[in-house]
C-alpha cells in the first residue's frame, strides 16, 4: 500500500490551499483533491464566455491578510493585486456621487448632497479605521475560548480586555454600539444624507438573510474598514486575471513547497475509524489514506455531508443543523461590448474603475429585504457593479468589457422551494438588467452574454450549501467564539484528525486565507501532523 | 526655470495635480493625479507613457565613434552590431564612476549616448585626434517610455509587425507617418517596455499617435512618481540617489566604483587601453571594500515598531530618498539611499549600500527607522537585485 500523506485537504478553495501551503512548507505530505477542474471554489475565474474570463464569485480581494502573501510568496507566484479607484452610486433622478481615494475630491461630492456629513465622513472614517485596528489581532489569531480556564487563554481574553481597556469612554461606547445596532441605526448617528447611509450600510448585510435595518448588522460593517491590501487599512483591489489568480498563486506556492494537487476528484465520504479520520474515498472507489484530513468545505458539506451524523456526538450535529446559511445573494456576469454609460454621469471616466452600487436609498434597499423576507428575490435588488477589465486588459478582448454584478436579495430559500430556482433564473437575470437599465439606458444593447447564477447554482456548482457565500452567515451570533459550534472553535472537529480550515472557521468568509493558514499553523503547533 | 519639453501641450493639458518638477533643466510630471497609484498600475498591468526628453542625449558620428566609446566607458563596443543598445557606465581615471546610460548603434557611423548629466565636454576631452563629430540633441530630441505588459500590443498597433520581433535591448528605426522614429526595447521599469525617440518637431504627433494606438488597452500618461516606484522593484541605482558621481564627489567615501555598485558584468577590463582602466583593475584584485544590495526589511518587525506607540505602520507611499543608517553588529555598517513599498511584491524594499563583509544575499541586519520623532531599528535582510524581474520583461 502506498505511504499515507500527512495531510489530504478536501476542496481546492483559497482556504483549503493554503493550509495545504503551509503545511507543505512545514515539511509535511500533502495532498488537495478538488472536486472541479478548476481549483479555487469560490474564489475561481473561468473564461465563461471565449475572451471573457470572469471572477465567478468573489469578485474583489481587500481582506487577504498581507502576511500570508508574504509566507506563502505569492507575488512571486503571480499574485497581483490592483486597487479600486471608487466607490460609484448613480442615482435614478439623475445625481450621482462618487467617493474617491482622494479625500479633497470627496469632500466636495458630498458637499452637493449635505455640507455636514461632508466634514463627517472623514471623522468616521477615522474612528472605524481605529476600530478595525482593534479588531485585527481578533481576526489575526484564533479565536479566544472565553469558556475556558487555561492561562494561555485567560492571557488571550486579558490581551483583548486591556485593549477594551485602553479605549476611551468614546471608544468602548462605539465599540457597544457596534456591536447591538442596525447598520442603518448606527450610520443614522453619523450621517444626514441618504446618499452615504444607504451604500455604507450593505457593507452590514453582504452575504447574510438580514436587512440594514436588523440589529447586528453594524458590526459587520467594520469588515469593510478591515481590508489592507497595501498595509493602509480599507483599500479593495482585484487580482489581476480575476480573483482565481489568487488561488491560481496559492496552488502555485503549494506546488513549490512540494503539495501534490488533484482536479476533478470529487470524495464520497471521509473515512471514519474508531472516532479518528483516516483518508477520503473518492466517488470513484478510490481509497486515500492520510494521518490527518482537514476539509476547505463548509460545515454542512464537511460534518453532515462527508463524515456523517453517526460518527458525530448529537449536541455537534444539533449544533451543526442551528448554524444558518441562508444565502441571500447571486451573480450576474455579463460581456459587454462598450463601457456603460451611466445617465447620470456618462463617459468612461474614472468612476467606472471602483466598485458601484445600485442602492439609492435605505427605503430602497430595505423593501428589496422585504420581497426576499417573503421567499422571492427582490425586484429591484442592490447590486454591487464592478468592470475588472477597466484596469486589467487581460480579462476581456481589446475595446470589450466584462460586468460583475454582485445581487442581494435572492434568498435560496425561495418560496417555489429552492430546486425551483432554475425556472426563476432567467426571471432573476431580467430583473438585474431590468434595474440596471435604470442607470444604463443602453445596457441591454451591450450585453454580448450573460452568466446568472443563483443561490441554488452556487450551491449546485461550487458546493456552498444554500449559497451561502461565507460558508454559513457573518452574523454576530455565528463568529469568533461561536464559529461554527460553540466549543469547536479551534479547527478542530470532534473527529479526531479531521480539522475545518474553510469560511465555517473563524474569522470566517471573504478571500482572507485566515482560516486556511490558522488551522495549519494550529496543527502544527500543536503536533497533529 | 526648467524649460518645457517638445510634449508639454500634451503633458499639461493631462496633469491634474499641476505637480512637476525640475528634471535636467526640463519641467517633468511627478503624478498626473492627486495620487501616482494609478499610474505605477497601469504601468504594471496596462501600459504607460512617460515623457523622457529630458535625457541628455548625443550623436557620435565618425569612423571612430567606436573606438571613442570603448575608450570613455567600462563596455567594449569593438564589436558591437548595428541594431544593438547596452547600458553602460563610465568612470574617471581613477576608476569612480561619473554616469551611466545607454549606447544605441543606429548604423555603421553613428552611435547615440544618454548620459544623466552633461557630457558634452567630456566627450570631447577624450576625442582628441579621432575621425569624429558629437552633436548634443539633448534639446533636440524627443523621447518617450512607453512602458507595461501591453506596450508591445500598442507598439504593434502604432507600427504593425515589427513590433513583435524586437528584441530586449535592440533598435528599430520605422516612420510614424513621415517622421522617421527610432524604437528601443529598453526603459527603467524592469518591465517590458519601449522607447520612442523623435526630433521635437514630431513629438506632438508622436504622442497623440501613441495614445490612438493604446486607447483599448488601458494606456495612462505615467510621472516620476511611478517610476521611482517601478525602478527600485527594478533594482535599478540612481544617480545622485544611491551613488553620487565622481564630478559631485567631494570626500573619499562619496566616490564609488563600478564594482560597488554592481556594475562588474559591463566591465571588460583586458582590452585596448580605456578611462579607469589601471585603477580598475586594481580595485577587481582588491575587492570592492562597499557593495550596492537590494534590502528587505521585515514588515512583522516594521509594524511591531508601530504597535508600541499603538499605531499602525506608516510608509510614504512614494520612493523616499532620505538615505538612513544600516546596522549590523553593533556598528554602522552602510546605508539605505532608496525606499520603497512595493505595492506588487507587498514587501519594503530598499537599495543600498554595505561594507562588502555584510553584501551577501541573505545577511541578516538593520534599519534605522524613526516613528514618532524617536529612532528605532527594524531587522532588514540583504537581498539580490532586482526585486521584480518579470519573464514578460525579455520574451
Amino acid at each position: 500500500m502506498a505511504k499515507p500523506w500527512d495531510a489530504i485537504v478536501v476542496g481546492g478553495g483559497h482556504n483549503g490551499l493554503v493550509c495545504a501551503a503551509y503545511l507543505a512548507k512545514a515539511g509535511r505530505r500533502v495532498l488537495v483533491l478538488e472536486r472541479r477542474h478548476v481549483l479555487g471554489g469560490a474564489a475561481v475565474s473561468e473564461e465563461v464566455f471565449p475572451g471573457f474570463t470572469f471572477s465567478v464569485c468573489s469578485y474583489v480581494v481587500s481582506l487577504l491578510r498581507p502576511w500570508i502573501i508574504r509566507e506563502l510568496e505569492l507575488s512571486r507566484f503571480g499574485l497581483e493585486l490592483i486597487p479600486l479607484e471608487a466607490s460609484f452610486l448613480p442615482l435614478p433622478d439623475g445625481r450621482s456621487l462618487c467617493r474617491w481615494a482622494d479625500p479633497g475630491l470627496t469632500r466636495d461630492e458630498i458637499a452637493a448632497f449635505s455640507k455636514k456629513d461632508a466634514d463627517v465622513y472623514s471623522e468616521f472614517g477615522r474612528a472605524m479605521s481605529k476600530m478595525g485596528q482593534f479588531a485585527k489581532p481578533v481576526i489575526d489569531a484564533p479565536a479566544p475560548d472565553p469558556t475556558s480556564l487555561r492561562p494561555g487563554e485567560l492571557l488571550k481574553l486579558l490581551r483583548l480586555g486591556r485593549h477594551f481597556q485602553d479605549a476611551t469612554p468614546d471608544e468602548i461606547e462605539l465599540r457597544l454600539k457596534l456591536f447591538t445596532m442596525s447598520a442603518v441605526d448606527f450610520l443614522d448617528e453619523w450621517f444626514e444624507s441618504d446618499v452615504l447611509k444607504a451604500p455604507m450600510s450593505v457593507s452590514g448585510i453582504i452575504g447574510t438573510f438580514l436587512g440594514i435595518r436588523s440589529p447586528g448588522t453594524a458590526y459587520v460593517l467594520l469588515h469593510h474598514y478591515m481590508g489592507e491590501i497595501d498595509g493602509a487599512f480599507r483599500s479593495w483591489g482585484f487580482a489581476r486575471g480575476g480573483t482565481g489568480a489568487v488561488s491560481n498563486a496559492i496552488a502555485e506556492s503549494a506546488r513549490h513547497f512540494g503539495a501534490t494537487i488533484r482536479t476533478e476528484a470529487p470524495i464520497e465520504r471521509i473515512l471514519v475509524e474508531n472516532g479518528q479520520a483516516r483518508g477520503v474515498l473518492l466517488e470513484n472507489g478510490e481509497e486515500i489514506r492520510a494521518k490527518t484530513v482537514v476539509s476547505g468545505c463548509d460545515p454542512r458539506r464537511t460534518f453532515l455531508g462527508f463524515v456523517g451524523a453517526d460518527h458525530l456526538p448529537d449536541d455537534f450535529v444539533e449544533g451543526c443543523k442551528r448554524y444558518k446559511y441562508r444565502g441571500s445573494s447571486g451573480k450576474v456576469n455579463l460581456a459587454l461590448d462598450a463601457l456603460p454609460q451611466f445617465s447620470s454621469r456618462p463617459g468612461d471616466g474614472l468612476h467606472l474603475r471602483g466598485d458601484i452600487a445600485i442602492a439609492p436609498s435605505t427605503d430602497y434597499l430595505e423593501r428589496a429585504y422585504d420581497d426576499a423576507k417573503y421567499g422571492d428575490f427582490s425586484r429591484r435588488p442592490y447590486i454591487n457593479v464592478v468592470i475588472p477589465s477597466t484596469v486589467d486588459p487581460t480579462v476581456a478582448p481589446p475595446g470589450k468589457h466584462v460586468m460583475s454584478c454582485f445581487v442581494q436579495y435572492a434568498p435560496y430559500d425561495i418560496k417555489e422551494g429552492p430546486s425551483h430556482w432554475p425556472e426563476r433564473r432567467e426571471a432573476f437575470g431580467d430583473a438585474v438588467v431590468d434595474t440596471l437599465a435604470e442607470y444604463v439606458p443602453n445596457i441591454r444593447e451591450l450585453i454580448l452574454h450573460r452568466q446568472v447564477l443563483t443561490p441554488w447554482d452556487l450551491e449546485q456548482e461550487f458546493g456552498l450549501s444554500e449559497g451561502n457565500i461565507f460558508h454559513g452567515e457573518l452574523s454576530l451570533e455565528q463568529l469568533a467564539f461561536h464559529r461554527p459550534v460553540a466549543g469547536w472553535t479551534r479547527y478542530r472537529t470532534p473527529v479526531q484528525r479531521l480539522w475545518l480550515a474553510g469560511s465555517g472557521a473563524h474569522p470566517g468568509g471573504g478571500v482572507m486565507g485566515t482560516p486556511g493558514a490558522l488551522c495549519a499553523r494550529t496543527m502544527l503547533d500543536g503536533g497533529a501532523v | 526655470m526648467p524649460r518645457p519639453t517638445a510634449f508639454h501641450d500634451r503633458t499639461f493639458e493631462r496633469c491634474k495635480s499641476l505637480l512637476y518638477k525640475e528634471w535636467a533643466g526640463c519641467y517633468a510630471v511627478c503624478r498626473y493625479d492627486t495620487y501616482h497609484e494609478r499610474e505605477y498600475y497601469a504601468l504594471r498591468h496596462a501600459a504607460t507613457v512617460m515623457d523622457a526628453t529630458p535625457l541628455y542625449k548625443y550623436e557620435l558620428r565618425g569612423a571612430d565613434a567606436a573606438r571613442l566609446l570603448s575608450r570613455i566607458t567600462v563596455r567594449d563596443f569593438s564589436k558591437f552590431a548595428v541594431g544593438r543598445v547596452a547600458y553602460t557606465t563610465w568612470c574617471d581615471e581613477a576608476g569612480k564612476v561619473l554616469d551611466d546610460g545607454t549606447v544605441t548603434r543606429l548604423d555603421d557611423r553613428h552611435f547615440r549616448l544618454t548620459s544623466a548629466e552633461p557630457s558634452f565636454a567630456w566627450l570631447h576631452r577624450h576625442a582628441t585626434g579621432l575621425d569624429i563629430t558629437i552633436e548634443d540633441t539633448s534639446r533636440e530630441l524627443a523621447a518617450l517610455a512607453l512602458q507595461g505588459p501591453r506596450s508591445r500590443d500598442v507598439l504593434t498597433n502604432l507600427i504593425g509587425a515589427a513590433a513583435t520581433d524586437l528584441r530586449f535591448f535592440r533598435a528599430l528605426p520605422t516612420r510614424l507617418g513621415n517622421r522617421e522614429i527610432l524604437v528601443t526595447r529598453t526603459g527603467y521599469t524592469g518591465d517590458l517596455g519601449y522607447e520612442l525617440w523623435v526630433e521635437n518637431g514630431g513629438a506632438g504627433e508622436l504622442w497623440d499617435a501613441v495614445f490612438e494606438a493604446g486607447r483599448d488597452h488601458g494606456v495612462l500618461p505615467m510621472g516620476l512618481d511611478a517610476l521611482d516606484v517601478s525602478r527600485v522593484e527594478a533594482g535599478f541605482v540612481l544617480q545622485g540617489v544611491d551613488y553620487t558621481s565622481a564630478r559631485q564627489a567631494w570626500i573619499e567615501r562619496q566616490f564609488s566604483t563600478p564594482y560597488e555598485l554592481g556594475f562588474d558584468w559591463m566591465v571588460k577590463l583586458e582590452r585596448e587601453p580605456f578611462v579607469g582602466q589601471d585603477a580598475l583593475r586594481a580595485e577587481h584584485a582588491r575587492g570592492p571594500s562597499r557593495r550596492l544590495v537590494g534590502l528587505e526589511v521585515d514588515w512583522e518587525d516594521f509594524e511591531a515598531l508601530y504597535d508600541e506607540f499603538g499605531l499602525p505602520p506608516h510608509l510614504e507611499t512614494m520612493t523616499c530618498r532620505l538615505g538612513v543608517p544600516l546596522y549590523a553588529d553593533g556598528g554602522q555598517i552602510g546605508q539605505a539611499t532608496s525606499r520603497t513599498w512595493s505595492p506588487t511584491l507587498k514587501r519594503y524594499l530598499a537599495i543600498g549600500t554595505v561594507r562588502a563583509d555584510y553584501a551577501r544575499a541573505g545577511t541578516a541586519i538593520e534599519i534605522e527607522v524613526t516613528v514618532e520623532y524617536e529612532r528605532r531599528r527594524a531587522r532588514a535582510t540583504v537581498s539580490k537585485l532586482p526585486f521584480f524581474d518579470p519573464e514578460r520583461k525579455k520574451s
